[in-house]
């Protein structure tokens, strides 16, 4: 009791023990609300569905014109598919000084089969994921060269009416642009001359 | 907050006040809250904000009512509350008037408080709250604005989320948390709209209690700068102050009024303010696969946005110096250490700091709902680039010893020079072209506002503070 004298141990408290007693209580406390917190955070993650949607996509390229932009879904995403004339390919060529990256040294952007000069496995062919890599518009494809809405100087390619970002006819990023690194090239694979499977690398890489 | 024995009130009120601190927080807050009597006009945002507040929680509910958080619905449930709901079309232009209205409203409350120093005196606490309160807008509105599921909503969104996965190592996890699948859908729509709805109006709501609280146990500070309580009279009363109520709530009605004028001229006439409330791409449902043609955020976050476009360093220094603008105001009461606070006594170069830091403000805004030009990029830098040296030369300004101003301009216009330097590609004819003629923005701004001072001594000479508020 603390009225009585003689006991001074009753009187004085022991700061020790209470501040021990102190930090246990939230300690314990800190445990549970992160025990509380851990499935409440846990349920943003992608759902059971989410992940599973997200299949390989087969098209068919035979009716693809020249210079002509066929978008498919894949992922959520758009995939560009464009079938380049020979004129274009080689107006590539002369965009390599221009560019942040010409030969494709960024692993993380393309498929090792993918990490040529055309960025594609059929020069013809561009496949790439039609989502900018700076914030993730969807670029705007100009593909003539010196289109009147875009200068003289412009090179053919695509446009990001987001923050100005812009990409040769390879999905190669030029420089001094927002974007960091070239459009991504889907993992894809021709199943025949005209069809070609997005998603998968069809055992090649 | 004792409980009474007996209230001086009678009646109901009596009988809550002896078990609830009625009587207390009414006087506190409003009948024996002194304030400056010198308030100018810009004293009416605080007030003026509230009354959005209110706005936007009541529109914002009945809206509820109505709306569908689903992506196959959303779209077509808002054109239904526009078209369908009775007065419908009125609730929904309320709520978007209103959020464009509480940002016109906040930026002029906040450069309220720079002018007049409004941070000082142990109001630092008021601003780091009221920043905070900032925020929580910014959010609100950047939710707020996914819901109707246009054009606009998605590619805006998927913007702003990938702000945060351009943060190293983390960043893919994060965004793929943030929108709860690998692409903006379903799921990120129905916890935005959790969020905007639930989680961030409580927060809000909060804030500004904590933000007046904290604004009436210091007292308000007034365009003199002046504090008020340093003279009282025998009954401890401020000589300057007047009672909150009656005086100032009669004061701010006809202030509401003219508000509510100005509102709802806008909202019954031009709601969509010509594309800047609403923008027209919106009017279109969200197409994952077709970004608009020219995309640009609404208004209130243009200035940033700019500087975000402007740092093509790498995307993440983009998003940190987006996020560092917001960031540098919140460091304001600890940069401008001037003991004067209002602009009315302070330097010349410390008011012409402040104009030109709003003047930039509104040319980042500007360049932000513009597409991108070399002219305009280059001009986005050369803003951004005063925007950031301004947190530099509020803080040189809280001394007039001349010698810092020089040394601080040599500094920072060097560090202009250094950039670009480094940005100078002559390979890049059209931008170094750009380059080579709008570095007169920053060094101009750094001469205006230190060099000049340094030479020209009624330009750094401050005024005297008045012992007691002029008027």
């Amino acid at each position: 009791m603390y009225g009585s004298d003689s006991n001074t141990d009753s009187k004085t408290p022991d700061l020790k023990r209470r501040r021990m007693l102190v930090n246990a209580t939230a300690g314990v406390g800190v445990i549970g609300a992160a025990a509380f917190a851990a499935p409440l955070l846990a349920s943003w993650m992608p759902s059971a569905r989410a992940k599973a949607a997200g299949a390989p996509v087969e098209v068919n390229i035979s009716k693809i014109e020249p210079g002509q932009l066929v978008r498919v879904i894949w992922r959520g995403k758009p995939v560009w598919m464009i079938k380049r004339s020979a004129a274009t390919l080689a107006d590539m060529a002369s965009n390599v000084t221009l560019l942040a990256d010409p030969e494709s040294s960024v692993g993380s952007q393309q498929p090792t089969y993918a990490q040529n000069e055309s960025r594609s496995r059929k020069p013809e062919m561009m496949i790439a994921i039609g989502i900018c890599t700076h914030l993730g518009c969807s670029p705007t494809y100009v593909p003539e060269i010196g289109d009147a809405s875009m200068g003289a100087a412009w090179k053919g390619g695509f446009f990001c009416p987001c923050h100005g970002s812009s990409f040769d006819m390879a999905g190669r990023v030029f420089k001094n642009v927002p974007a960091p690194t070239n459009l991504v090239v889907p993992p894809h694979f021709y199943k025949s001359d005209d069809i070609v499977l997005i998603g998968e690398d069809g055992g090649a890489a | 907050m004792a409980a009474k024995e007996k209230s001086e009130l009678n009646g109901v009120l009596g009988w809550v006040d002896e078990r609830f601190p009625l009587l207390e927080t009414w006087k506190a807050h409003m009948s024996e809250y002194y304030a400056p009597k010198n308030f100018n006009v810009w004293y009416y945002f605080g007030v003026l904000a509230m009354v959005i507040l209110v706005i936007q929680l009541v529109s914002g509910i009945f809206l509820t009512m109505h709306y569908k958080p689903d992506v196959e619905l959303a779209f077509a449930s808002v054109e239904y509350i526009m078209r369908d709901v009775p007065g419908g079309w009125f609730i929904r232009y309320m709520h978007a008037t209103g959020a464009s209205a509480f940002f016109i409203v906040i930026y002029f409350h906040m450069f309220r408080g720079v002018m007049y120093g409004s941070y000082k005196g142990k109001r630092e606490l008021i601003w780091l709250v009221g920043m905070v309160i900032y925020l929580a807008l910014m959010a609100e509105a950047f939710m707020g604005y996914l819901l109707p599921w246009g054009q606009m909503s998605f590619w805006g969104a998927q913007v702003i989320i990938n702000l945060f996965q351009t943060i190293p190592f983390v960043g893919d996890g994060l965004s793929l948390f943030i929108r709860g699948d690998f692409v903006i859908g379903d799921a990120t729509l129905n916890r935005l709209f959790a969020f905007h709805v639930a989680a961030v109006p409580l927060i809000l709501v909060g804030l500004v209690f904590v933000h007046i609280v904290a604004l009436h146990t210091v007292g308000s500070n007034n365009p003199d700068g002046v504090e008020i309580k340093k003279h009282k009279d025998e009954k401890g009363i401020p000589l300057d102050g007047i009672p909150f109520h009656p005086y100032y709530t009669v004061h701010d009605i006809p202030a509401i009024a003219v508000f509510l004028m100005l509102f709802f001229s806008v909202l019954f006439f031009v709601p969509e303010m010509g594309g800047y409330f609403l923008e027209f791409a919106n009017f279109e449902p969200a197409n994952p696969l077709k970004t608009p043609e020219h995309i640009a955020p609404v208004w209130y976050f243009t200035p940033f946005y700019t500087v975000l476009r402007a740092v093509t360093l790498s995307p993440f220094m983009g998003t940190l110096a987006m996020f560092g603008a917001i960031a540098c105001l919140f460091a304001l009461p600890f940069l401008d250490k001037n003991p004067i606070k209002s602009w009315r006594y302070r330097t010349t170069a410390h008011m012409l700091n402040l104009a030109i830091f709003a003047a930039v403000f509104i040319i980042l805004g500007y360049l932000g709902v513009k597409s991108v030009s070399p002219e305009y990029k280059e001009m986005g830098v050369r803003m951004t680039e005063i925007y950031f040296m301004f947190f530099a030369v509020i803080a040189i300004h809280s001394k007039t010893n001349a010698g810092r101003y020089l040394a601080g301009f040599i500094v920072l216009a060097v560090a202009i020079l250094l950039i670009d330097v480094i940005r100078y590609n002559g390979e890049d004819p059209i931008t170094a072209a750009q380059i080579k003629w709008q570095w007169v923005w920053p060094i101009g701004y750094l001469a205006l506002t230190l060099l000049v001072p340094y030479f020209v001594k009624s330009w750094n000479t401050e005024g005297t503070v008045p012992e007691r508020v002029t008027s």
